[in-house]
């Protein structure tokens, strides 16, 4: 009963995202008044009932309704209740409903709350939300029932393969599609701007913290993929540029060169071009991206769900959305006016130079994510890896830095160079000593080298808008640039520290041995058998030395999982404030020795926190502003008050 | 007890995971002596794909062929020749796919035109944007 | 602004292109199979130690002698070599020469899988560290090279042989010998 109860909320959802989409785009024309009064109604039982079709979902899984393909298919009665919950969206069917249902509650929470914008461009936002919401919902109906029943239901589920029962895993996916929905959210805004001709910057206000909210969850996202594949894969790499991840990292991108450019259009009326176009792509980068993953054609570490019929729907849906935006803003192009003028020196320009860069990474990346695909097509098998991306995206990548350091110092408009020439050369004296100091005392490559330099520069640069400011009295929104910021230069720090001093040892060790791993000593003090509740596991214990004092122990583990058989190796990790110390236990060797693997590995952990630092940074700048939002909307109210009450007297007086 | 039930299953374990039956190569798990030829190896391996596994280099695989390439690229570093001539002696067994560092060829040309095309974009659309706005400010 | 229309049609056409590539990958079958480049190269000069005690071991040499053959790449822990082994018994009673080189495998096993599968090979060499597979560009087992009697390389089979595969197989080996 509940599976049908589910599938008909969903379809009933849908009928209201239709229902929304027809409100929404002829309640805007002249005479549309009537229709236009249940656009907002429709999107907010919209909300509800897909909501509640996901929770009759999750309802299947937390009972382990055998009788429901999908729960067969990927659950099993034993599994702990917090992966039978995860489970719900572990799978592609029920991730897609997950999406959708995001996707309807924030389509319903703009019809309640948002009513700063012109009521035709609201209705032009929630039509085009429900257009969205429309292909989804026929993409999961015809595609990918989650609720499909079994003929026969078989007496035991299939999932129970330990490797997806993580808790990072189960709270990973849901995470990255809160910021794709938050992503079409600001596509629909976009297109609503455009087909009423509003790009103003109360259009930009509005847009803004739905581009922040979506940026803080795919900088945490893309944070917890980099340490999960570090901790998990038993390299010590952080990132390969892999298919998948450059498909999480190209929404990223836009949305960064977004919320810069919609700051700009709030503020000071300019960059409107600018806004929409990444809006438009920002959006359009999410859907490449779940293409990408889902469809298959590209190979990948992490590729799951494969299927060309899925493809198949996800592209159209993708050419008709993408190309329909981009077909609607060339011809709206003349429209959309160039704004308000500000010289280079200022900090417009400086965000334009920050738009422009990230722009032009964003191409790379894609560039060089597809072109395998590209020449495959004639038959020609490449590859592009670490080698092309990291230099090609630095030419980029390493101005931009500097432009950061220095763009918040700049004032709205224009500036002159003499007001900010002493940070100026100040943030210049750091960059060129750090990069001599570091080049005269370790021979390391030129892409680290640049990287810790700016990373000093861009330290120092974050935190200078503070010189001379009362910290107490300063918006929240600037204290979410400088600790954004700020987490940029740690980030980059770790990564230029780890790329340039870690230090690698793979040796074949006896019990007794000690092995030197830069300021490390490790001794294998003993290699045992030890047992899990569903794995078996070889344990190495390591006594640890930093620097010749006791520094505890590290036990890393080479597991086997029964059912489905799987061996992993569990990674043991040291961590100091200084860095991390990697260990991974490999094969036993003919001779009785065990391989070990050991990585010292500098101010690693600081990419990580640099990008908890950035997403922090991201969700202070919500707080901010939309308590600036609500604080304007008091003092406006109050304004409107006063001014009533005041013709109300006029109004008795004259009487 | 519990290290016994481990080891019963551990024993019972064995075979499903045996996968191929040979210790890996000598220096598919060891580093070289001299850590001038070791930092040579590592840079070359990282940028190698391995060809049993998705999108992973040799670098960072604990597949079989992956330790075996390993042992190449040391081996042939130590005995003195050259990484590049390693890579090529690789991709004129595998082609281009075998290496994550893309060669300018009739085929991938584009991956290099692309970007410089990039570089002059983005100076004429900062020029455009900022020449006119100088120009109006003098007016 | 005209500057920024004809940006935007850029960009149409751009994703047009995209999704194009797109459209045609998705109808494309997609193989993992990555090709050596060596067809048409003249084999590497190796030398293998015979990987049974019972048969000789396999050099470059013994490739050049005149006579096409089939080089059948194979291990005993390798699940669809077991499944192929009917195949090239065929191949071998259609007269086809086969040798065979067993990668990462010990001389009890071979010996083992061959009792059990059957041999065809008239002589096996044993790749301990699949040296002479990646000088082959080979990248997996099963796989399969035809042999032309100069030592020089003219097909690659991929993936273990099914029964349809044969008579191409073995026209290969024909137009080798010619």
């Amino acid at each position: 009963m509940i599976a049908e109860f589910g599938l008909v909320a969903l379809w009933l959802a849908a009928a209201l995202a239709g229902l929304q989409l027809v409100a929404g785009f002829f309640g805007m024309r002249e005479g549309g008044e009537q229709v236009a009064a249940l656009a907002r109604p429709a999107a907010l039982v919209q909300a509800l009932l897909c909501g509640l079709s996901f929770l009759a979902l999750i309802y299947l899984f937390a009972t382990t309704d055998l009788s429901v393909k999908l729960v067969a298919a990927n659950s099993h009665s034993a599994k702990p209740m917090i992966f039978k919950l995860a489970g719900t969206w572990g799978n592609h069917e029920g991730s897609m409903l997950l999406w959708i249902t995001v996707m309807a509650l924030a389509g319903g929470l703009i019809a309640a709350l948002e009513r700063r914008l012109p009521e035709r461009t609201m209705l032009a936002t929630l039509g085009a939300q429900g257009f969205l919401a429309l292909g989804f919902y026929a993409f999961i109906l015809f595609t990918s029932n989650p609720f499909e029943r079994l003929p026969l239901p078989p007496v035991e589920g299939n999932g129970l393969n330990p490797l997806l029962q993580d808790i990072g895993q189960a709270f990973h996916p849901p995470n990255l599609y809160v910021g794709y929905v938050g992503l079409s959210v600001a596509f629909s805004f976009v297109v609503g701007a455009l087909l009423t001709r509003q790009v103003t910057p109360e259009f930009a206000r509005v847009m803004r913290p739905w581009v922040l909210g979506a940026w803080v969850f795919l900088t945490i996202g893309i944070t917890a993929g980099s340490y999960w594949a570090y901790y998990e894969l038993g390299w010590g790499g952080w990132w390969f540029w892999d298919p998948v991840e450059n498909a999480a990292l190209m929404p990223w991108l836009a949305a960064t060169a977004l919320l810069h450019s919609v700051s700009v259009l709030a503020a000071r009326d300019a960059l409107r071009a600018w806004t929409v176009m990444l809006g438009v792509v920002a959006f359009s980068m999410s859907m490449v991206g779940t293409f990408l993953v889902r469809s298959g054609i590209l190979t990948s570490v992490h590729a799951f769900a494969v299927d060309p019929e899925r493809g198949s729907f996800i592209l159209m849906l993708l050419a008709l959305y993408i190309g329909g935006a981009l077909v609607l803003f060339a011809t709206r192009a003349g429209t959309v006016a160039e704004g308000e003028r500000f010289s280079i020196l200022s900090r417009e320009g400086a965000l334009v130079v920050n738009n422009v860069a990230l722009s032009a990474i964003l191409g790379i990346v894609l560039l060089g994510t597809l072109y395998p695909l590209l020449t495959e097509a004639f038959d020609v098998r490449v590859s592009v890896g670490p080698p092309y991306f990291n230099p090609v995206a630095a030419i980029f990548f390493l101005p931009m830095l500097v432009v950061l350091a220095i763009g918040p110092l700049l004032r709205w408009r224009g500036d002159s160079f003499a007001r900010i020439r002493i940070p100026v050369i100040i943030l210049a004296a750091i960059a060129v000593v750090t990069l001599l100091a570091v080049w005269l005392l370790a021979d390391i490559d030129l892409l680290p080298l640049l990287g810790l330099a700016l990373a000093a520069m861009v330290a120092v640069g974050s935190v200078l808008p503070l010189r001379g400011r009362s910290l107490r009295r300063l918006p929240i929104a600037v204290w979410g640039m400088v600790i954004a910021h700020l987490g940029v230069a740690v980030a980059l720090f770790g990564m230029a520290a780890d790329t340039a001093f870690q230090q690698e040892r793979l040796v074949a060790a006896s019990v007794g041995d000690v092995i030197e791993d830069g300021p490390w000593q490790v001794e294998l003090r003993s290699v045992k058998p030890v047992a899990g509740p569903n794995w078996t596991a070889i344990e190495a214990d390591l006594g640890l030395t930093y620097k010749g004092a006791p520094a505890g122990e590290a036990k890393p583990q080479a597991r086997s999982f029964w059912s489905p058989p799987t061996e992993t190796s569990e990674v043991a990790l040291v961590t100091r404030w200084n860095g991390q110390l990697y260990a991974a236990l490999g094969n036993q060797a003919e001779d009785g020795r065990w391989q070990l693997r050991l990585w010292w590995k500098p101010f690693v952990t600081w990419i990580w926190y640099g990008g908890l630092l950035i997403a922090l940074g991201g969700v202070l700048s919500i707080i901010g502003r939309v308590s600036g939002d609500l604080r304007r909307r008091v003092a406006a109210r109050k304004i409107a008050d006063r001014k009533a009450d005041e013709e109300a007297l006029a109004a008795g007086a004259g009487a | 007890m519990r290290v016994l039930l481990a080891l019963i299953a551990l024993a019972l374990a064995a075979p499903l995971a045996a996968q191929d039956s040979l210790p890996p190569a000598p220096y598919a798990y060891q580093q070289l002596e001299d850590p001038e030829l070791e930092a040579q190896a590592t840079e070359l391996m990282h940028t190698l794909r391995c060809l049993k596994c998705q999108s992973q280099s040799i670098a960072d695989s604990d597949a079989p062929m992956a330790g075996d390439m390993r042992h190449q690229v040391r081996t042939r570093i130590a005995a003195g020749e050259d990484p590049e001539d390693i890579r090529a002696w690789l991709i004129q067994r595998y082609g281009d796919y075998v290496s994550y560092q893309p060669r300018v060829t009739a085929a991938t040309w584009p991956l290099f035109a692309i970007p410089l095309a990039l570089l002059v974009i983005v100076f004429f659309i900062l020029r455009g944007r900022f020449a006119r706005r100088s120009k109006g400010a003098g007016e | 602004m005209k500057g920024l229309r004809y940006f935007l049609w850029g960009l149409v056409a751009l994703a047009a292109g995209l999704f194009g590539l797109f459209a045609y990958q998705l109808t494309q079958p997609k193989d993992e199979f990555v090709e050596s480049a060596m067809i048409g190269q003249p084999i590497p000069a190796f030398d293998l130690r015979p990987a049974l005690e019972s048969q000789p071991g396999l050099s470059s040499a013994d490739l050049a002698d005149g006579q096409p053959k089939l080089v059948n790449i194979f291990a005993s822990w390798c699940v669809p070599c077991r499944a192929e082994a009917p195949q090239l018994e065929t191949l071998r009673d259609s007269g086809a020469e086969i040798v065979g080189i067993a990668i990462r495998d010990r001389p009890e096993d071979v010996a083992a899988f061959l009792q059990v599968y059957g041999n065809p090979f008239t002589r096996v060499g044993a790749d301990d560290i699949s040296e002479v597979q990646l000088s082959l560009g080979s990248s997996g087992v099963p796989e399969t090279f035809v042999v032309d009697g100069n030592g020089v390389i003219t097909y690659q089979h991929i993936g273990d042989i099914r029964p349809e595969h044969v008579p191409g197989i073995l026209a290969r080996l024909r137009e080798a010998g010619a």
